[in-house]
């Protein structure tokens, strides 16, 4: 690959306004971009102090801190935080800024709607978390929200909550729209579909599963305010309605949502490894068919979340052989990352470790996967802390650590100064055993017995709950040392970055200077 | 703030110096206690053993290359990007370890879906925060269920709130446990009153939802005599975590003689809506009525909080008799406040009615009779 940056031509480009209005009526895709990450991180540290909350009541039995009440409303707005507000947010930043630089476009396809979908989404969460100072308190029936506990028996605020994820699907849904459109019509000349680096791909089909889902998520939680407020019984039992329904409806989004918070951390991946393995990845091709071969399937698992609600039995073997399948094409993406890093010349800066911790550790939550997937044994994990492991292990160091590892790979970049990679190491570091001392007991504690979502448990839980709060602990004050690294980087404080400050990384938004100008690629470059 | 420094000592002090006592680093599931719980662990093992394998094999080729393949060690990258046949090969065999896992799995499903030709029914439902067990004699048929009874919590609130020490089945102890005959196949009809409940055994490997509005299916047959315990596993709301299962398996002898002793109780619960009560009387059972359906919401005091409304000097329990009643027994819809009129036998309702109305200082020295309760329901 080989681009022109055509740097005379953004000398007739204004620069950035000055002040506020510069971040209120930006169409800039940097500077929305940054805005999301930034938002995406606030989110992160406020879901994160939750999940402080919910270890330390659970640092020993008994009821020390926080009320049963209180602390299923942290259970609650601790997903729901973290889910809508960290991880998604996060991604969309990423596109934001990597997209157009990726596919060597001047800015995202929809610049006007782009600052829309993010001004959307302060409001959304200032309305979220207010529910906290309501009377009745914030909803307390965790981010799955099964009605009727939503609904008949729900909190005043649950209205309000209903209104906030309205306003976060409208964000989502414009957001994979501009992702959409960007990829398939601002693509340099000569950047064929299967020329895409991987991000690109990712991204592009989960774009197309937030679409098709988003709005089955805005019809569920429409149909729990109908049920609430105008006396309807779409999930009431005495009123002819369904309680199951809801399940049906809330995992036919929620199970594409999952691959919706980690597809695009699969793509962040297979630019690192490549990048510090100094060597091409492996099984291009065969990375992509097995990112459309999840996102297909993904819609056909749904239910093996709901093993335990009694669907007939051919309905429980459909989704127990569908949900193994998965196994497959997800095998082989490790497969073809561990085949990059085969017979490469590896070095181990902070992005390459947080990709090498996703490799494995993502691995070990397909492999809970693969077992929570065998129907008769996940009647016994199914709610349990098998399942806060299982999926703890995909989120914190899947997405999570896909995130981290694309914000130090691309910091130079966005900077144009090097963040300091002794700190880096330390926060990756501190990170890894944290999140392992925190998470890997609780697959324990799940097989031991320990329900999910109880403010207190019976004895026998008391050890492992201690060393995973410990964990946790540790976990969360690491995160404020990242805080550090990245705002020393953004000021400047550090070693110049070049062009291209990573030996073995490809891709066009290497052939722009870093600090990235205001505005990139106002000539398409050519790919060959 | 003395005291309480000293008191997080002794907590902390506690908890380390028992840890050690309880011994518990227990980090596999349990072969459980039926036929089918050691289907399920057998499976368990077989996937985790799998899991395994190709993890040592996988990461095994990782860590090679990141010890060895390192640019530090002056390693040179090699060109290639593709293999074919590799990447058809790890498709396929997965492929076929996940094809000979389906087989067990399935096998073991079936035979977990044949509810029929059960010896024993009991009819669950889960309730906040309790769970109510009915036996069925002759399912479907008038004056059925011949006994039942609700089966709360039996840990106290100071162990909760760590006034007191914890006892062994701290969380895991219930006033009446479910009873069943060992080596007969029982059979569960679970349903919920209010939201959705889940009921589960570990050792049975049995764990089904409790849904309002529709009845699953379990079963399950116990070989040994014993007590076996587990727990809701649905959130169910604020008391999610305080609604143990408990089921006592005993032989087929000591359980004639329960059904019979629980028969006889039933009856003997009928004839006391006939007796003649006075408001003492009645106040001394409303008081333990109130402490195991009420108090949950409405406060050991009456005093409510958290959005459920205060019982002290309120209307409801000090003005119109009939409108008291009609709350207790009918419940309010669209709120948390249940029905009890189908829960509770009409001396208890009468009972926790006069005791609302004459506790807390709530004087109003009203009393309602059974009988009166039995009106009303059928009025």
């Amino acid at each position: 690959m080989s681009a022109v940056a055509d740097t005379h031509a953004q000398d007739h480009h204004h620069g950035p306004a000055k002040g506020i209005t510069r971040w209120l009526l930006t169409t800039n895709h940097k500077d929305i971009g940054s805005m999301y990450l930034i938002f995406s991180f606030a989110m992160f540290l406020l879901g994160g102090s939750m999940a402080m909350v919910i270890r330390a009541e659970l640092f020993q039995p008994g009821l020390q801190i926080v009320e049963p009440e209180f602390f299923n409303q942290m259970t609650t707005m601790h997903g729901l935080i973290m889910v809508f507000g960290a991880v998604m947010p996060a991604f969309v930043g990423l596109a934001n800024w990597m997209l157009p630089l990726m596919v060597g476009a001047p800015d995202m396809a929809l610049p006007r709607m782009n600052n829309w979908s993010f001004w959307l989404l302060p409001a959304a969460f200032l309305m979220l978390v207010s529910t906290l100072f309501m009377q009745g308190g914030a909803p307390n029936f965790g981010w799955t929200f099964y009605a009727p506990l939503s609904t008949t028996y729900g909190p005043p605020s649950t209205t309000f909550f209903i209104f906030a994820i309205h306003i976060m699907g409208v964000s989502s849904i414009m957001g994979a729209i501009n992702v959409i459109a960007t990829i398939l019509n601002m693509r340099a000349p000569g950047m064929t579909l299967m020329k895409m680096p991987l991000f690109v791909w990712t991204w592009l089909i989960t774009a197309f599963l937030l679409i098709a889902v988003m709005p089955v998520l805005a019809g569920v939680v429409t149909m729990m305010l109908m049920d609430i407020n105008f006396g309807t019984s779409f999930f009431d039992a005495a009123g002819g309605g369904d309680p199951v329904l809801f399940q049906h409806v809330f995992w036919f989004f929620g199970h594409p949502e999952v691959y919706i918070m980690i597809l695009p951390a699969f793509g962040v991946v297979s630019h690192i490894i490549p990048a510090f393995a100094r060597k091409k990845l492996f099984g291009y091709a065969s990375m992509v068919y097995a990112v459309g071969a999840i996102a297909l399937l993904s819609f056909l698992v749904w239910a093996h979340h709901m093993f335990t609600v009694g669907i007939p039995i051919f309905g429980q073997l459909f989704f127990m052989y569908a949900t193994m399948l998965i196994a497959v094409p997800t095998g082989v993406k490790v497969f073809n990352w561990v085949a990059t890093m085969f017979r490469g010349s590896m070095t181990f800066e902070a992005p390459m470790l947080f990709s090498v911790a996703f490799v494995i550790l993502f691995t070990i939550g397909g492999f809970s996967g693969l077992m929570l997937a065998i129907a008769p044994a996940d009647f016994q994990y199914h709610d349990t802390y098998f399942v806060v492991a299982h999926f703890h292990y995909v989120l914190v160091p899947g997405a999570i650590f896909g995130i981290f590892a694309a914000a130090y790979y691309w910091l130079p970049k966005w900077t144009g100064t090097m963040y300091d990679e002794t700190l880096a190491k330390t926060h990756f570091w501190l990170s890894f055993v944290g999140m392992n001392l925190a998470f890997f007991p609780m697959h324990f504690l799940g097989l031991a017995g320990m329900p999910r979502r109880i403010p207190d448990y019976a004895l026998q839980f008391a050890d492992f709950n201690m060393i995973s709060s410990i964990g946790a602990f540790m976990f969360g004050v690491t995160q404020l040392l990242f805080l550090f690294i990245v705002v020393k980087c953004a000021r400047g404080n550090g070693e110049k970055a070049s062009a291209k400050p990573w030996e073995g990384a490809e891709g066009l938004e290497w052939t722009v200077p870093s600090p990235a100008p205001y505005h990139t690629f106002a000539t398409p470059p050519e790919v060959k | 703030m003395h005291v309480h420094v000293k008191r997080a000592g002794a907590l902390i002090a506690g908890t380390l110096l028992s840890a050690p006592a309880l011994a518990a680093w227990t980090i596999n599931m349990s072969p459980g206690a039926t036929e089918t719980s050691n289907q399920v662990f057998d499976l368990h093992m077989t996937i985790l053993w799998i899991c395994v394998a190709i993890g040592v094999v996988v990461f095994g080729v990782m860590f090679w290359s990141i010890f060895a393949h390192r640019k530090s060690k002056g390693h040179q990258p090699a060109h290639f990007h593709e293999n074919t046949v590799v990447e058809i090969l790890w498709t396929i065999i997965p492929f076929a370890i996940l094809v000979i896992m389906a087989i067990p799995a399935t096998a073991t499903l079936v035979d977990m879906y044949d509810t029929t030709e059960a010896e024993v029914d009991i009819k669950v439902t889960g309730y906040q925060w309790r769970w109510r067990y009915e036996y069925l004699e002759n399912p479907g048929t008038e004056g059925d269920p011949e006994f039942g009874f609700f089966s709360n919590l039996a840990t106290s609130k100071d162990e909760i709130y760590n006034r007191m020490d914890k006892e062994e089945d701290y969380l895991l102890d219930v006033d009446n446990p479910m009873v069943v005959p060992v080596g007969k196949k029982v059979r569960l009809l679970l349903t919920a009153n209010d939201v959705i409940h889940s009921w589960w055994v570990p050792e049975f490997a049995i764990k089904k939802d409790a849904i309002p509005g529709f009845i699953n299916e379990v079963w399950f047959k116990v070989d040994e005599p014993g007590t076996y315990r587990g727990q809701c596993t649905e959130l169910c709301g604020k008391d999610h975590g305080f609604m143990p299962v408990v089921v006592e398996a005993i032989p087929q002898d000591e359980y004639d003689q329960w059904v019979a002793d629980q028969r006889e109780t039933a009856e003997k619960e009928r004839e006391l809506t006939e007796k003649d009560w006075t408001l003492e009387e009645l106040v001394e059972r409303g008081e333990r009525v109130y402490a195991s359906s009420c108090a949950a919401c409405h406060g050991d005091d009456g005093s409510g909080g958290g959005g459920f409304p205060s019982l002290r000097g309120t209307q409801i329990v000090t003005e119109d008799v009939d409108a008291h009643m009609d709350v207790v027994i009918n419940g309010v819809s669209g709120t948390a406040m249940q029905a009890f009129g189908t829960q509770l036998s009409e001396a208890d309702l009468a009972a926790v009615i006069t005791y609302e109305r004459n506790a807390w200082g709530n004087n109003t020295e009203e009393m309602v009779t059974p009988k009166e309760v039995f009106d009303y329901k059928n009025q």
